[in-house]
């Protein structure tokens, strides 16, 4: 089996978020960059799939050349080899074609993503994947097992969850309880060096978007602090008024 | 302009989110076609008409996979003559979306959280980096995707009931791609993405023995209860309750966070709400700088009074 897993280089979780020249452009001075949270869920479900089941894993990003330490660390999660499309991400579009046309070469039997990446929560390039290839695209995927042909999951929906069932190839987007994180060991960060990470050139396409300025949300005003129970829920009636 | 907007329901009643969407495309400008797939009652589509919709086209099925929703919609969209079309913020809301846009050409533009700005171009206020920022997105197609967040228009309420029409579409068996093969319906009366008041508590609860009184003060308050990512890790509750950025992201009118440090990845679950409660035994607990309102102390104590109190109004 072959396993494509599409990984995103976004900033830390616990990152604080600020624009630069003149709130055009992300500020990331500073800033610690990760796999997608998502996306590890994807990785990690995909190195357990290798072990229970034999596969190959490729992991993508599309991406710059600062986005390779990200990708190195994927690779010592247990990726077999890597391929970096050397461009900006420049939006959701662009990025699901340029996926699509490195999946099309790689004839994978299942794709796997994050529900969303964590910068932009677009939570569509899966989806615009699985369209441009023409298969399905299944999103939120919180449990995945793989019999024979088949693969046998559960996903979010709308007030709780759905069991089903769907044959390969398809696009998965991962959410927990799917896997959990794997935290790379001393062997898999050697090893992980001499793997393979391909760079290949982005086939041209427009974006149909394009991001303009930045803002920050208001700040809060400040709380209001009760001294008791009744005076919390005086403020929450008479202030709040949502009582 | 001709705004196609798809319309979710559950249980034979429209989501408040759906209704939001249509009041948002009217606020547009331009004629406004509701879409609703799969089954819901006829006078229940028609009330669309006084959030501003002129037409309900329904398309019967069951729409399990994206593909056949998205080509579904699609479809419609090319028989109205669409040019725009706009999904209210939910579970495969952006999926349905991201396979139209490929379809359609069309650019797309997720988590929106105001009206467009169509003074020089077309441009709208997206959501990004889990609520901790927003960027002012330009979309250039002439087709036009939007996913809304939830509060971002009142809904309008002064309209007359709209025609419901069934729409024809083809959708071939090829999209008919997953078999489901059950489902599962979450705890609690409330639903967590759709409540209008959320009581969340965390890792300060002690033990999962604990949560009674969680579900007593929820139930009070006819609210929807969540909790941080550990409770769901240790399985203390399930992990459709857990709230956060790698978990559901909610949007009620009053979050009451019961010993919950407030952690930057929980706040940004949180922060589109309206009001914000804290209650925690630790007064430097970073979730007070992100609270409206606050009480010092011991949830022990505090929510077994807090539900008598909410009781007796
Ligand atoms: C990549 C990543 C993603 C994450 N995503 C999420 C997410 O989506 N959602 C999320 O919640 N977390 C997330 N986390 C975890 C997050 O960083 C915190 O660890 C977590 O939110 C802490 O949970 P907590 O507040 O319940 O527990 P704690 O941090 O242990 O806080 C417990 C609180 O309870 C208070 N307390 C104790 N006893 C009482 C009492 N008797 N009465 C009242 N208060 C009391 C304490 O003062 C404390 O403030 C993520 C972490 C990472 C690394
Ligand atoms: N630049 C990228 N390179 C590789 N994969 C990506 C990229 N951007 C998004 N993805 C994948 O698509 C998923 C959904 O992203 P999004 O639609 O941006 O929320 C992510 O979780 C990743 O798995």
């Amino acid at each position: 089996m072959k396993i494509l897993v599409c990984i995103t280089h976004v900033p830390d979780t616990t990152s604080k978020i600020s624009f630069t020249e003149g709130d055009t452009k992300f500020d990331s001075t500073g800033v610690q960059y990760i796999i997608g949270p998502y996306d590890d869920y994807a990785i990690a479900r995909a190195v357990e799939l290798k072990e229970s089941n034999g596969a190959a894993i490729t992991v993508l990003n599309v991406g710059g050349v600062e986005t390779e330490p990200t990708i190195r660390k994927a690779l010592a999660i247990g990726a077999d080899e890597a391929i970096r499309v050397n461009a900006a991400p420049a939006d959701s579009l662009f990025v699901a074609q340029q996926i699509a046309h490195v999946a099309k070469d790689g004839s994978y039997d299942l794709i796997l993503m994050g529900r969303e990446s964590i910068d932009y929560n677009g939570g569509q390039v899966h989806a615009m994947v699985g369209e441009i290839l023409g298969i399905p695209s299944i999103s939120p995927v919180m449990k995945l097992e793989i019999e024979g042909s088949k693969a046998i999951m559960s996903r979010e929906i709308e007030g709780g969850k759905e069991f089903l069932e769907a044959e390969l190839p398809f696009v998965a987007g991962c959410q927990e309880p799917i896997a959990e994180w794997k935290i790379p060991n001393m062997r898999g960060i050697m090893t992980a060096r001499t793997k393979p990470l391909n760079v290949v050139e982005p086939v041209s396409e427009d974006a149909a978007v394009t991001y303009g300025t930045y803002e920050m949300p208001a700040p809060k005003s400040g709380v209001k602090m009760a001294s008791s129970v009744d005076e919390l829920v005086d403020l929450l009636k008479n202030d709040a008024k949502v009582l | 302009m001709s705004i196609v907007v798809v319309i979710d329901s559950a249980d034979g009643t429209i989501k408040k989110g759906s209704r939001e969407a249509v009041s948002y495309a009217t606020q547009m400008g331009g004629d406004v076609i509701a879409l609703a797939l799969g089954d819901a009652p006829e006078n229940e589509l028609a009330s669309l008409g006084k959030n501003g919709a002129s037409k309900v086209i329904t398309v019967a099925g069951e729409f399990h996979s994206i593909q056949e929703a998205a080509t579904a919609v699609a479809e419609v969209m090319n028989n109205v003559g669409a040019d725009t079309l706009v999904l209210a913020q939910s579970a495969k809301a952006s999926a349905i979306g991201g396979r139209v846009a490929v379809k359609q050409g069309a650019s797309m533009a997720s988590n929106v959280v105001a009206l467009p700005d169509t003074a020089n171009g077309f441009s709208v206020k997206t959501s990004i980096f889990s609520g901790k920022a927003f960027a002012n997105v330009s979309l250039s197609k002439e087709k036009k995707i939007l996913v809304v967040s939830k509060n971002v228009v009142d809904i309008k309420e002064d309209g007359g009931d709209a025609v419901v029409e069934a729409g024809s579409v083809n959708i071939p068996d090829a999209d008919k791609n997953i078999t489901v093969t059950g489902q599962e319906k979450a705890s609690g009366d409330v639903l967590l993405t759709d409540a209008d008041i959320v009581v969340s508590a965390g890792r300060g609860l002690k033990g999962p023995e604990n949560w009674g009184m969680i579900e007593d003060l929820a139930k009070a308050l006819g609210a929807a209860t969540g909790c941080s990512k550990p409770v769901s890790d240790m399985d203390w509750r399930p992990h459709s309750e857990h709230v956060g950025q790698t978990g559901i992201k909610v949007a009620p009118t009053l979050y009451i966070a019961i010993g919950i440090s407030g952690a930057i990845q929980h706040l940004a679950g949180v922060n589109s709400s309206k009001h914000i409660v804290v209650i925690n035994t630790d007064e430097e607990a970073l979730f007070f700088k992100a609270a409206d309102y606050g009480i010092v102390g011991d949830a022990f104590e505090i929510i077994p009074q807090l539900t008598e109190a909410i009781k007796a109004l």
